[in-house]
Formats: C-alpha cells, structure tokens, sequence
C-alpha cells in the first residue's frame, strides 16, 4: 500500500487541482474564521467545551451505564460492541429481524470506520448513503475524503458525470442546483421505501437518555422519521453529561465544521414513535485502548467538526485520501496510530507541525503536540525505516560533537563549493524542485573567531 | 547582565550573516553578547523526526554551553521553541528548566527584555513578513488568526521601526510555508507545494523582500525562488533590523 | 464476558483521575435586540422572517405566496381557510406530497435562526422534513440570544422528540455551492407575532 508521502505526491501531479482543492477548503476555514471571531466568548466557548469533554473521559464508564438505563427508560434498545466486527452483525441482525434487504444511512464516520457498507454488501444488503456528499463518493466507490464534505476533492463535472451514469441525467450537466435536486428525487424515494434506517450520533446526553444527530440536508431526519426501525451507531465518546451541554457544543459544532451559526437540523432523540423502534449501538472499537494513553487520551474529546482538516496546509495540498484512512487529515494522524500502529506510521510525519489545528480545535484538542509525540513512540516501536534510523543516529554523533560538527561542516560547504553535484541531483529530494543554499566561504564561528573573539 | 548568542546549526554553517546581523544589532543596542564556542545544535532535526531519545548528548552540551548566562538570545523562533519544550538533562534537571526560561526569540528579545522603542536602520524597500510557525504559534511572536483575540505582532512592530521599509499586506498572514524540518525532504512534493503558494501570496503583492524570524523557513523558500530564478529575496529579520 | 462488561472493565481501568464540570457562563451579548438578529440571521441562513399582526396577515400571505401549493397542513386551527388541519397522521408516507406546513414552534434563538420544536407541536415527526415548504408561527417575546439561554429554557422538560430548525434544508456538498432544498423544504418561513 502507498503511504501518505506517495499518495500525496500523486495528488500534486495535478497543479491546478491542489490549488482548486486548498482554495476551496481555505474558503471554509475563512467562513469559520469569520463566525468564531464574531463571538467575544469563543475562547471561552472553547474552554468550557474542552473542560466538559476532560470530565466526560474521567468518568466514562459511569456516564455510558447513566445513559444506557436513561435510553432504556425512553424506550430505547441499547446494544454495546466491542469493535467493528460486533457492530457490523448487530446491524445486519437487525436488519434480518426486519427482513430487510435495504436500508437508508446517513453520515456517520463511525461506518466508515467500522467498513459497515463493505460488510453489508457481502451478506446482500443494499445500502444507500444519504448524504449528498456521501452519495456522490459512494456512487464513485470511494471513500469519503473529508469528514464533513465527503466529496470535497470532487468537481462539478465530474459528479455530473456520476449522475449521468447513475441516475441518468442528461450528460455533461454540471449544475450544482441541478444536480443537487436529481438526487433529492433520486434519494427521496429511497426515504419512502426504507424500513430501516441507520443515522450517527454527534451527542449521547447521560442525564436523558436521548442523542442529538446534526445535519444540514434533513438526510438524517428523512430517514429515522420514515423507517420503521431507527439503528443509531455510536462511539463511546459522543457522552456528554447533561442537556444544558449542548448549549455550548451545538454553538461551536457548524461555526468550527461550516461557518454557520449551526446546522440547519439539531434533532433529539429521545423516545421511539409509537409502534417503532430505535436501537442504539455503543461502539468501543479501540476507545477504551486509546483512554490508556495518557499522552494521547484527549483526542477522544473530538466532536468531528473537521476545522483541523480545513486549516491544515498539508491536507489541503494533499487530499483526504492520501491519509488512506476513515478520517483524514490532522485529527486522523493520532486517531489512526493508535488502532494500527504499523499501518498509520506514516502519517504523524505527515504534517508539518505548523500548530493550526489545534488552534481551530473547538474542543482543544493539542494536535500537534500529539503528531509530535506520536512520531517518538512510532520510532521507539521500531516502525521508523533503517535508513532513517542510520540518519538519525549519524546526525546525533555529529552534532554532539563540537569538533565533528565543525570539521563536517566545514567539508560539506567544501564539497558543495567544488563539486555542487554531489547534493545537486536527482536524489536529494531537496534538489528536485529547489536549490540548495550557497556555502559560505566561512561560518559563524569562523568570522567569530576572527573578528570578535577577545 | 550576561548574554549568550545561540546561533543556530544550519545558520552558522549556511547564513553566517545572520549571525553576524545578530550579533551587530544587539551590541549596537548596548549589550555585551558573548558566543559559547563549543556550540552545535538543540537537538530539533532528530526530535521531531521521531528520534528525541537520541538527544541527550546534543541536551547535555546545550546546558555546558549555556548554562553560565542570564539570557541565551537566538535568532530562530524554532530553535528557541525546541529548547523552551524539550530541553531536559537526568543529571542537572534544575539547569535545563532554568535554561528553558531564559532562553529568547531575538525579536522577543528586543521587544519583552530590551523594549526597544526605536532602531536606527533603514531598508527601503517593499517586505512580506513570512510568520514561521514555530515562533508565532509556539512562542506567541504573533496573534495567531485562528484566535478570537487582540492582534499584536512583535517582529511586525520592530520592522515598522525601520526607515523606509514598506511592509505588505498577505492573503494569509500565517499559513506555514512547508518546510517543517525533514518534512522538506520526506514530503518533498507537499513541501515545496505549499513553499509555492507562500511565495505568490508574497509576489502577489510586489514583495521585493521575503523576511522572518527562522533562516530555515527562508531557506526553503529562498531554494524555490532561485530555481524560480525570481528577483525575489529572502532576508532574516537581523539583517533587515541591522541594515544601514 | 459480554462487550459491555468488557468495555466498562477497559474504561474503568483506563480512564483518568476524576476531573470536575466547568460551571457554565452566560455570556453578555453585543447584539440587544433579539428580535432583530433573529430576522437577520434567519435571513444569513436561507429563510426569512416576515412581521405579521394575526392569523389574517398570515392567511393573507399563504394566499399569496402558496396558492399553487398541492397540499397545505397545518395544527393552527385558525388556519383552516387556507390548510387541512389535523392533530396526528399515523403514515408518515402519505405526506409526502404537502407543499408548505404552518406549524407553531416553543421558542427562537437569536443567534443562529433557529427554532426549537417538539414533537407534541407536531401531527407526524417526519412533517418538517418531508413538507416542501416549511412555515413557522413564533412570538417576539421567546426569542432568547444564544443556545445557552435555549438549553436554560428547555431545561428537562420532556418530549419523544426535539428539533432546532434554522433555515430551510440545503447542501453545498457540491463544491462548496449553496443549494437549498436539498432532502428537506425549500424554503422556510417565519412569521413573527
């Protein structure tokens, strides 16, 4: 499999397109810029959400039990998995106690996490995802590249491409009101035709037992209001201990994600319709592991806005898929170390430690201090490469090494002044598309020694 | 009051002149500024790469070099950062902690312990201040735009004390330029891709001068100019504030 | 050991020392009249809020604006010139063809459009949804300011369902695009008493 480095330089071979791409998020990170500096108290909201969030982690398995006897009472049936696989069968078996064959879904990273519609569609279920956004990507067969604009890295035409082929609108229409009312009739007969729908979950109030579901299209809603049985999936951490918490997480939530005021729909969920049914699954899927890990425990606080991804320059000239991973971007390289460790050793490196996003981080999550400390203990388990081990250590004798120090560099400017194609070449990466600095004649401590030594 | 000058690696070896810049400025500004000769490099190359376990030795000389001093003044924001966080020693804790707090930024330097109030340089010429990331996000050089909160800018402050110097306006005022230490070689395509576009916000708005606080950030996009064979150019803050 | 035991055991062991809820601040807000950040932020948001005096105005409006409109419902009795009124539709189904519902909503909030509505306001949960056209009656006085001031006033009554709406439904999934319209109405309508 490619890594983040790989990926990201196939992504670059398009100039255009990584301008389009990083305009376009740069634009909604303006957009956002714009709401939270509109609010006096945003540092404040911030802090307050960050503190509410440390609580819920210090107490998470009393807050999940308040919940779960709390949803009961409302009627609600409550099932636990402990990874993707065990929520992947709770799902279909509750799909087979329907009878069901179909099922409406929308947005929930936790899915995609879990692979769900992969599995699904090995036991012959069909899955339609409701999300435009997401409807896009699935209908491409990809996965989404960003967990709030699924299809961020797709152009008009080419959804208009996508729907030409699949739904059948006229070709080379790439209209987005168009093509946008194709899929609400397109998916709206799904609505209507769904006895099971599947929704995420955005917060899990312990105190009521009700969860709140957030969307812009109404997606969400469509689906759970139309279906006879509403499957919820839910990570651990989407606890929060009481209602009037809301009040601060549902002010920053779209500010941060969109820059709105907040999302068109906030619906709660508190009781079933008469005769229907709600099943809310409790996923860990590695949570407890991560709560273990002091150094990385709070990026369990996320409430998936996706401002990191937005302000992050390294995704927004790399693309969510360079991350190959459910949720990209700077928030998805310290989630994903800690389910895979081999397997996502790239992509702490994959940044450049710039610090945005955990200035953007609504629930101050510190990100890169995170990437930074990830980086030391992805080494320590020995999954940097040799190469970079040799490197590294090489480096460190010189450097400890006054005299060694000098003398190497005074070398290195020798043989960059005598004989430049030694590091101008093809295989320094440096080189490829920059010069390298011209050697002085003397260094610092030379001149120093001549000049102001006393 | 004794001060040491902590010339960074790269710069003693690369940029002697900002050293030199360095050095000239502050003497000009009355202060005695000695250079511990012994001097190497705080160690950052290997501990963002992963590698901080190996950095005891490069840690160890930090503190022998600097230990002496009131203040340990360096022209880099990350330099000085890495020192800030991560300079620790098993055997002298209580040096380490102590050379963490005395350690500055030289514009941090100029603004918070000298508080100078005017230069006497002059640079006429148009300037796009490059914010690097470590000395705005990590050592609040600088108002960070993602805050809800005052704006202040310390190096921005010193260079509208320079005569003739014109400062411009940038799209995005502080975007990281990409290059993030062995970033710029392991992300070699994203690297020089967000150098790129720092640039033409730069160009876009008739810079003549690239400045900033970190010759590596400079270096990076001083590589991508050259080969742009721009008539842009890069200059470090020191130069700029030492120029006659 | 079931997964819940298991994932309980795991958090018990791995969660951290106990650490205390932050009291939450009321904020004071710059923007004083409620009223009027409500219109305009409603107005930011895709909607619009329209002043009216009584259920005439409204009638009157309706006539106007949605005289085409297939199918019009709405739980205002005072409606009835103009709307099919009824208190409960058991198949939600067979709404699908409403072109604008006029239902009541408990309160506003000034800060981001938005209307909070319980299920005991509406005759099928899927109605705001699936409507076309979607119209709010709200009094003046309940704007509150902020999400806060709305949770203080929610406090723990109890519903089988609570929705904050703000603005029709729309997408920019395309690009970035706005579109309205894009699962749920088109449009929506507040009219302000």
């Amino acid at each position: 499999m490619k890594n983040h480095p790989e990926l990201a330089e196939q992504f670059n071979t398009d100039e255009a397109r990584v301008n389009w791409h990083d305009e376009t998020l740069w634009w909604v990170r303006t957009k956002r810029d714009r709401m939270s500096h509109a609010l006096p108290e945003w540092e404040q909201l911030r802090e307050s959400a960050s503190q509410i969030k440390n609580n819920v982690l210090s107490n998470l398995s009393d807050y999940l039990i308040q919940f779960e006897s709390n949803a009961k009472a409302n009627g609600i049936i409550v099932h636990w998995a402990a990874d993707a696989n065990e929520h992947n069968a709770i799902v279909l078996s509750l799909l087979r106690q329907q009878g069901a064959t179909q099922m409406v879904k929308s947005k929930s990273m936790l899915t995609e996490e879990c692979h769900l519609n992969e599995y699904l569609e090995q036991n012959n279920i069909d899955v339609v995802d409701s999300d435009l956004g997401e409807r896009v990507v699935q209908l491409a067969k990809e996965p989404p590249s960003h967990i709030v604009l699924p299809c961020i890295h797709k152009k008009k035409e080419e959804i208009g491409e996508l729907f030409h082929e699949h739904l059948g609108t006229p070709k080379g229409n790439a209209d987005p009101q168009f093509l946008t009312h194709a899929a609400r009739l397109h998916l709206r007969e799904k609505f209507l035709t769904r006895k099971v729908a599947l929704t995420g979950v955005n917060f899990a109030i312990a105190d009521t037992g009700e969860f709140v579901v957030c969307t812009n299209e109404g997606n969400a809603d469509m689906g759970a209001h139309l279906a006879d049985v509403h499957i919820a999936s839910m990570g651990i951490e989407k606890i929060i201990p009481q209602r009037k918490h809301l009040g601060v997480f549902l002010r920053i939530l779209a500010r941060s994600a969109t820059g709105q005021p907040v999302t068109t729909y906030s619906s709660h969920f508190k009781k079933p319709r008469e005769g229907k049914a709600i099943h809310i699954i409790l996923v860990d899927n590695g949570r407890s592991i991560h709560l273990g890990r002091p150094d990385f425990r709070n990026a369990l606080k996320c409430i998936r806005c996706g401002a990191c991804m937005n302000t992050c320059p390294v995704y927004r000239r790399s693309g969510g898929h360079s991350y190959h991973t459910a949720i990209a971007g700077p928030i998805g390289s310290i989630l994903a170390p800690n389910l895979d460790m081999k397997k996502y050793a790239d992509l702490p490196f994959a940044s450049t430690l710039c610090g945005s996003c955990s200035n953007v981080c609504p629930v101050k999550i510190d990100i890169h201090d995170q990437l930074f400390k990830w980086r030391q203990v992805i080494v320590k388990e020995g999954y940097a490469t040799s190469g970079k081990k040799v490197g590294m250590k090489v480096m460190n004798s010189v450097l400890s090494h006054p005299s060694l120090y000098r003398t190497s560099g005074k070398i290195g400017r020798w043989i960059m002044n005598h004989f430049p194609s030694v590091v101008n070449n093809k295989l320094n990466p440096w080189f490829r598309q920059r010069e390298m600095p011209e050697p002085p004649k003397e260094s610092f401590r030379e001149w120093y020694q001549k000049n102001k030594k006393r | 009051m004794k001060v040491a000058l902590f010339i960074p690696c790269y710069v003693d070896q690369f940029y002697p002149q900002v050293g030199i810049a360095t050095l000239e400025l502050l003497t000009k500004l009355g202060v005695e500024v000695t250079y511990p000769l012994q001097q190497t490099c705080c160690g950052q190359p290997m501990a963002n790469s992963g590698f901080a376990h190996l950095t005891p030795n490069c840690d160890s000389l930090f503190i022998k070099n600097f230990s002496d001093f009131d203040y340990i003044v360096c022209p880099s924001g990350s330099c000085t950062l890495h020192i800030k966080e991560h300079l620790h020693d098993e055997i002298r804790p209580d040096e380490a902690l102590s050379i963490r707090k005395k350690i500055y930024e030289l514009t941090e330097f100029l603004t918070d312990i000298l508080k100078v109030k005017n230069l006497t340089a002059s640079f006429p010429h148009k300037v796009g201040l490059h914010q690097s990331c470590h000395g705005q996000r990590g050592l609040h050089l600088s108002q960070m735009t993602e805050l809800t909160a005052p704006p202040f800018s310390k190096p921005e402050r010193l260079l509208r004390m320079v005569d003739g110097l014109q400062l411009i306006e940038l799209d995005r005022k502080d975007e990281c330029c990409g290059f993030g230490g062995t970033f710029c070689v392991t992300e070699e395509a994203v690297s020089v891709k967000m150098g790129k576009d720092r640039i033409t916000d730069h160009t876009k708005h008739e810079a003549e001068f690239i400045t900033g606080g970190d010759m590596s950030c400079l270096m990076h996009l001083e590589g991508i100019l050259r080969r742009q064979h721009s008539h842009v150019r890069v200059k470090h803050i020191a130069e700029i504030l030492n120029a006659q | 050991m079931s997964s819940r035991e298991k994932t309980l055991e795991a958090l018990k062991k791995n969660q951290p020392d106990q650490v205390e809820l932050p009291a939450i601040t009321s904020y004071e807000q710059s923007e004083k009249d409620n009223v009027l950040q409500f219109k305009n932020t409603l107005l930011f948001i895709g909607g619009q809020a329209i002043e009216v005096n009584g259920y005439g105005d409204m009638i009157t409006y309706i006539k106007e604006h949605f005289g085409e409109a297939k199918r019009i419902l709405s739980t205002i009795e005072a409606l009835h010139p103009v709307a099919e009124i009824k208190a409960h539709y058991p198949d939600p189904h067979s709404l699908e063809d409403v072109g604008l519902t006029i239902v009541n909503a408990q309160f506003g909030v000034a800060e981001n459009g938005a209307v909070w509505i319980t299920d005991d306001l509406l005759p099928a949960r899927a109605l705001p949804f699936i409507t076309e056209f979607l119209a709010v009656v709200l009094e003046k006085k309940t704007i509150v300011p902020t999400m806060q001031e709305a949770y203080d006033r929610i406090g723990i009554s109890d519903y089988g369902f609570g929705v904050f709406i703000a603005g029709p439904s729309k997408t920019s999934d395309i690009e970035q695009s706005l579109v309205l319209g894009a699962h749920g109405p088109k449009g929506m309508t507040i009219f302000l008493i």
